[in-house]
């Protein structure tokens, strides 16, 4: 293996020194180590996304493993946790089985698999959860994201049952008969729209109600994309009774709102719908203190088709891998101790990804990435690594570019392109 | 002029105030033998139905017809579209074949703005989804004005199923920009959320009609559709028409001046009595003649027409 030299790269903000790969891992000075010029860059530990869907099996001319691999290597990223709204859904031990190979092939980073909590995501029985936890994939993470397990006996169960293996159920908190039709944010916009709407309290009824089975069974619950001020209060209310939950939040509900569906392009249509500015202060709030835990993309790419339609016909979701680190950087600044707890440490842990989010000190697997604070740029479709080009910030200029991205060592982004 | 006539927001005073004005030279071809003037010779306007509305569609057909264009009906119904055509194939289509204008009938709201961006011709809303019907406004304006002599100042309520209704949301932003002092009325439940805060002029809101018609220079009555009845928006046809229905005790609260519109197509015993569709008060036919009038005066305009 090639060992690296990381000339002049300033840890986590911290002054410029050099910094040595070898073998995988973080390691002291090496006299023959390839240089990687770092003036000016930043250092973080690689970033690990909770929630992307990376399409394969199903509908592969959206993404596969392995494009969607490579537009999170060129995002900053050494690990994703592959959603299981796939076709056929990945809900046994054959299917996550085979998305976690098909990650291990492209080797662009570490695509950790979660299973579906209920057989299709139908919501009606469990899937075989522990067939998947003792499969090779080594499934923690289990969710029907696109649909919320509305059902509360079949959540209260599924929350019990993965205690077993120290599981964990990521809720898709929409709650399915209050949202019926539902295109966007129920409010003004919606109003003046004629667009159906998709009411905060859908959100906020569910987590509430989750985070009580939480608690009363004593396991552990992790709520995907909170969108709504209202939710963030539920969270802080159940975090300070000490429930075990977790919540994160998307980088397009940190920055946009409602008000870009007045173009009726659905390029901004994506469930949780954009909720209000009122909303976006108050994820942003919950993430500095930590009512939030952390950022995850929920990366939803699509084919061209399935957006370039009627609001009403086209499929919600944005992609988001390589814009997220950029749209934090935009809201939180650079604050970067924050970042690598927001959108490394945290994540990794709750996963259960030992090897990721570990501080950058010898000895430790070399999962980072390098950053440029003082670029900008602004974001073209047509530039993106992702098969799909449904991103909402075209035309947008962001703070920051992605320079390098180490996995276990190896580089899988240079000069700011995927190396394989 | 504008382009393309999306919402009833794309007018300002003067623009709207234009149209009307047209309206009314239109509407004088009507008296005449010969309904038809050359204007649009040799213009290719196409409607483009994506749900079934005959009536509209025939006023759009006879508004563009009695300006000489050569009109295409393209319903979606038995054609490409349910082949499975996209939106944007069609546009195209069009767009090769030369339309001038599209008048686009469409189920989904915003489907408008959408064929805009990919046809070079005008665009005309003939009710997209929920959303907005902006010639539905303006012949109501025209028929307040011709009626009542003025929209400055008036009155006007508009009572029912304002969530779902693609006509409340234009006549709301036309009023507005027109002067008019609107107030939305029905059940709680079919009010949309925020609406205040959303349209421009504020409209007003109650939920009791007989609080409301006594200062009313104008009623218009929306469509309810039973079938929101088995969705609990309300109990029953029954409750809602004894709440909501416009009887004639009720329109005897009206001052005399007052007038009362229903854009149809009317449930008689439901929203309106047959006793008032049919009074002296109603203008639900004169609504349905203007119709072709503020679509002839919208299409001359769009179109480039020179008043």
């Amino acid at each position: 293996m090639t060992a690296y030299r990381i000339k002049g790269v300033s840890l986590l903000g911290a002054e410029p020194a050099d910094l040595f790969v070898r073998d995988g891992m973080i390691s002291g000075a090496v006299a023959d180590a390839e240089t990687v010029d770092a003036d000016g860059l930043v250092a973080l530990p690689g970033l690990v996304d909770l929630h992307t869907h990376l399409r394969e099996p199903g509908r592969e001319d959206a993404e596969t493993v392995e494009t969607g691999s490579r537009a999170a290597a060129v995002g900053g990223y050494t690990a994703v946790c592959a959603m299981a709204n796939t076709s056929p859904v990945a809900d046994t031990a054959g299917v996550v089985e085979q998305v976690w190979r098909l990650g291990r092939e492209a080797g662009l980073v570490d695509v950790q698999p979660i299973g579906a909590v209920t057989v299709g995501l139908a919501g009606k029985q469990l899937a075989e959860l522990g067939a998947m936890a003792t499969s090779a994939a080594g499934v923690r993470i289990f969710s029907d994201d696109g649909h919320c397990v509305a059902d509360p006996r079949l959540m209260r169960r599924a929350l019990e049952y993965v205690k077993a293996f120290d599981g964990i159920i990521a809720q898709h908190a929409e709650e399915p008969r209050l949202t019926e039709g539902a295109q966007m944010h129920e409010g003004e916009v919606s109003t003046r729209l004629g667009l159906t709407g998709w009411p905060a309290v859908a959100e906020e009824a569910i987590i509430a109600r989750d985070v009580l089975l939480a608690e009363h069974v004593g396991s552990r619950l992790h709520v995907c994309h909170v969108s709504t001020a209202g939710s963030v209060e539920v969270l802080r209310h159940a975090k300070a009774r000490g429930v075990r939950v977790t919540a994160e939040v998307t980088p397009h509900h940190l920055l946009l709102t409602d008000e870009l569906a007045t173009s009726y392009d659905p390029v901004f249509k994506v469930n949780p719908p954009l909720r209000t500015a009122a909303d976006v202060a108050a994820l942003r709030q919950a993430l500095i203190d930590g009512v939030i835990d952390i950022v995850a993309t929920d990366h939803a790419p699509h084919a061209v088709e399935d957006k370039e339609c009627e609001w009403a016909y086209a499929r919600p979701g944005m992609v988001g891998l390589e814009t997220a680190l950029p749209v934090v950087l935009s809201v939180l600044g650079e604050q970067w101790e924050l970042i690598a707890e927001r959108m490394s440490r945290t994540p990794a842990r709750i996963a259960g990804l030992t090897g990721h989010g570990t501080d950058l000190a010898v000895g430790t697997p070399a999962n980072l990435t390098l950053v440029d604070p003082s670029a900008r740029r602004v974001v073209d479709p047509a530039g993106l690594t992702s098969r799909s080009r449904n991103t909402p910030y075209a035309g947008t200029t962001l703070p920051g570019r992605i320079v390098a991205t180490f996995l276990r060592g190896e580089p899988t982004v240079l000069d700011g392109k995927a190396v394989k | 002029m504008i382009k393309h006539l999306r919402s009833a927001a794309d007018l300002d005073a003067a623009t709207a105030t234009l149209i009307l004005d047209t309206a009314g030279e239109m509407a004088t071809l009507a008296g005449r033998e010969v309904k038809k003037l050359p204007t649009l010779r040799g213009r290719t306007v196409v409607n483009l139905f994506y749900e079934d509305s005959t009536r509209t569609r025939i006023s759009f057909e006879a508004a563009a017809k009695r300006l000489s264009a050569d009109v295409i009906n393209f319903s979606a119904k038995g054609s490409s579209v349910s082949k499975g055509e996209s939106l944007k194939d069609t546009a195209l289509t069009l767009q090769a074949m030369g339309a001038d204008a599209v008048v686009i009938r469409h189920p989904a709201s915003g489907a408008p703005h959408r064929l805009a961006s990919w046809v070079d011709g005008s665009v005309v809303n003939a009710g997209d989804g929920t959303h907005e019907h902006p010639t539905q406004a303006l012949l109501d304006a025209y028929t307040m004005r011709s009626r009542l002599g003025r929209i400055d100042g008036l009155n006007v309520a508009i009572v029912g199923d304002v969530l779902h209704s693609r006509v409340a949301r234009s006549n709301v932003l036309l009023l507005a920009t027109l002067g008019a002092k609107v107030t939305l009325v029905g059940p709680p439940t079919l009010i949309p959320v925020d609406i205040v805060a959303a349209m421009a002029g504020g409209p007003k809101v109650s939920y009791d009609l007989d609080s409301v018609l006594p200062d009313a220079d104008v009623v218009m009555m929306l469509r309810v559709q039973t079938e929101r009845m088995q969705d609990s928006y309300f109990p029953s046809a029954r409750e809602y028409s004894r709440r909501y229905g416009l009887d004639v005790p009720r329109m005897r609260k009206l001052p005399s001046h007052a007038i009362v519109m229903h854009p149809g197509p009317m449930n008689r015993g439901m929203e309106i009595a047959p006793e008032v569709a049919d009074s002296s008060r109603s203008t639900i036919v004169e609504q349905v003649a203007n119709g072709v009038s503020a679509r002839m005066a919208v299409l001359y305009l769009l179109l480039g027409g020179k008043a």
